[in-house]
């Protein structure tokens, strides 16, 4: 275990070093990010002085909704490149013997594959605008907040991984990479920018109940908040919400183990 | 007449060629399909909540607003979030250079490859996109949250106009999203601008007509805003009789304003061109 996290500290590191050697793509890059989703928000903030409010909600408390789950998706996105591309980049070139050769778990190095510095724009956008959320409503962090949010952003990682892992085992069997499975992660963090109760109940549902991205950004922050949940979620369920995201991992990783057990090369 | 159709013949060879082969990449179109479509759900399902809490101040009903999201949907891959994929190619092997041997010009040459480009993507995409919001969704007895066809026939005349201008309004941006490239020799960095410009100022993220009143005037008078704005505008009725008319009418000149400039900016940009080894 130790082993394999020093293995990818080395991962990381020279992922880092390589990205650090055009510094100036780097820079625009993550400035573009940066813009992209600033103005992605700027088109929120026109809504809301049109209406005022959403759902009861005000635009301070909708801040702290898409905040958190943004922060959420630039770290998990940071992270599962390698399962991004793994359909064209190391199934149908054969590039997944090499893996599978190595003594070390596949998962592993597919999460070694690249750590995306570009990131940093939409994790510093996230943060920022969480930042204006909890200044907007003064939101006076309760001391279990920290912890709370803490742990409903290392489930929603787990959820959004194990989304992009099952997109990657889906590539043992069409080769190329499934880029419908892009609505269920852009598009869960898309809707989840919004609190689920906005939403009609069959929406609701499937962010809950399906692909559980309400559980990881919904529910924590609720509780976070310290409200309970206009739908009836049981209050002691939402700071413990999260807990599902690394279910779903859990479930992901089985699923890959198969598709690995099922993989055979295209040789070459 | 027949040295004009001998001109014109490679330029419109291209553009045929091209829009044939990508026409070819279904699995695309369909994956591109769903996708818009589940972000249409999204944005709907948002725009109701909004209007649930109260209409009083909004500039469009929320029947509009349902139009206006999936024509976005639909017309999305209109929108010149890039540079050309293969002018890009292009100019990272060098072979940008033999753009100025051709007996052509290089920039109606760009400019009918972008229109291939374009429509050869947005034509299976909004087939579908039509079929399924405008038929299906009517059928299944979701007709309110579904696109409904235009108030009148000469609403529809006049968008389709306006559709037309949207075609060449975005193959121009896309050859100045072109010529940046060419001149800075990559194309990440004009890719990475130009996709939040467009798809704020062309009124894609929320109609323009949401921004504050006073703003309006400016908004819609930006080439942009006849991406997106100004044809869904008048498919709905929000733009009538010559208001509508005068907003083509400045679709069509932001047109040959952009290429104008865009002809003169490539041809300066190619004659300083540097191409290293080979």
């Amino acid at each position: 275990m130790l082993n394999a996290l020093s293995l990818y500290g080395r991962y990381v590191t020279t992922s880092i070093r390589a990205q650090m050697a055009y510094p100036g793509g780097l820079m625009m890059m993550v400035a573009g990010q940066f813009l992209v989703t600033v103005i992605e928000f700027l088109g929120i903030w026109a809504m809301f002085q049109r209406f005022g409010h959403i759902a009861g909600w005000t635009l301070g408390e909708v801040a702290l909704f898409y905040g958190l789950v943004s922060v959420i998706f630039a770290i998990a996105d940071t992270i599962t490149r390698g399962f991004d591309v793994f359909g064209s980049a190391y199934v149908k070139t054969g590039g997944f013997d090499r893996l599978l050769l190595r003594p070390r778990s596949p998962a592993l190095q597919l999460f070694g594959h690249e750590f995306r510095l570009t990131r940093i724009g939409r994790l510093t956008q996230g943060v920022g605008v969480f930042i204006f959320g909890a200044a907007t409503i003064r939101f006076a962090f309760a001391p279990a907040a920290l912890p709370i949010l803490l742990f409903a952003v290392a489930g929603g990682v787990a959820l959004f991984s194990g989304l992009l892992i099952l997109q990657a085992t889906l590539a043992f069997w069409t080769v190329e990479s499934l880029e419908a499975v892009n609505i269920l992660t852009y598009g869960g963090e898309a809707a989840a920018e919004y609190p689920l109760n906005v939403y009609a109940g069959w929406f609701r549902n499937f962010l809950i109940w399906i692909v559980p991205i309400g559980c990881v950004s919904y529910l924590p922050m609720l509780a976070a908040l310290g409200r309970p949940d206009p739908l009836g979620a049981p209050g002691w369920f939402l700071p413990l919400a999260p807990v599902a995201g690394f279910a779903f991992l859990g479930v992901a990783l089985f699923i890959w183990r198969y598709g690995v057990s099922r993989y055979a090369s295209a040789g070459g | 007449m027949s040295a004009l159709a001998t001109t014109l013949r490679p330029y419109l060879a291209v553009c045929a060629g091209r829009f044939q082969l990508t026409l070819q990449y279904r699995t695309a179109a369909l994956a591109g399909f769903v996708t818009q479509l589940w972000f249409g759900v999204i944005r709907v399902l948002i725009f109701a909540a909004f209007y649930a809490g109260g209409s009083a101040h909004a500039p469009m009903s929320l029947r509009n607003a349902i139009d206006y999201t999936w024509l976005g949907q639909a017309f999305l891959v209109f929108l010149p979030w890039n540079a050309d994929p293969d002018v890009a190619d292009m100019v990272r092997t060098g072979a940008v250079a033999y753009e100025r041997l051709r007996p052509v010009d290089s920039y109606a040459w760009w400019f009918m490859r972008a229109i291939a480009w374009s429509t050869g993507r947005v034509l299976p995409r909004a087939a579908l996109m039509f079929a399924f919001a405008g038929l299906v969704m009517p059928l299944l007895g979701l007709g309110f949250w579904g696109l409904a066809p235009p108030p009148s026939l000469a609403q529809g005349a006049l968008f389709a106009l306006s559709a037309v201008a949207v075609v060449l309004l975005s193959a121009a941006i896309t050859v100045l999203i072109n010529v940046a490239m060419v001149s800075v020799m990559d194309e990440r960095g004009p890719n990475i601008l130009a996709a939040p410009f467009v798809n704020f100022f062309s009124g894609m993220i929320v109609p323009l007509a949401f921004f504050p009143d006073w703003l309006r005037p400016f908004l819609r008078a930006q080439p942009l805003a006849g991406l997106v704005d100004i044809p869904f505008s008048i498919w709905f009725g929000g733009l009538t009789g010559w208001s509508a008319v005068g907003f083509i009418a400045l679709q069509f000149g932001w047109v040959v304003v952009l290429a104008l400039f865009g002809h003169w900016a490539l041809e300066r940009v190619m004659r300083r061109l540097v191409v290293q080894g080979g």
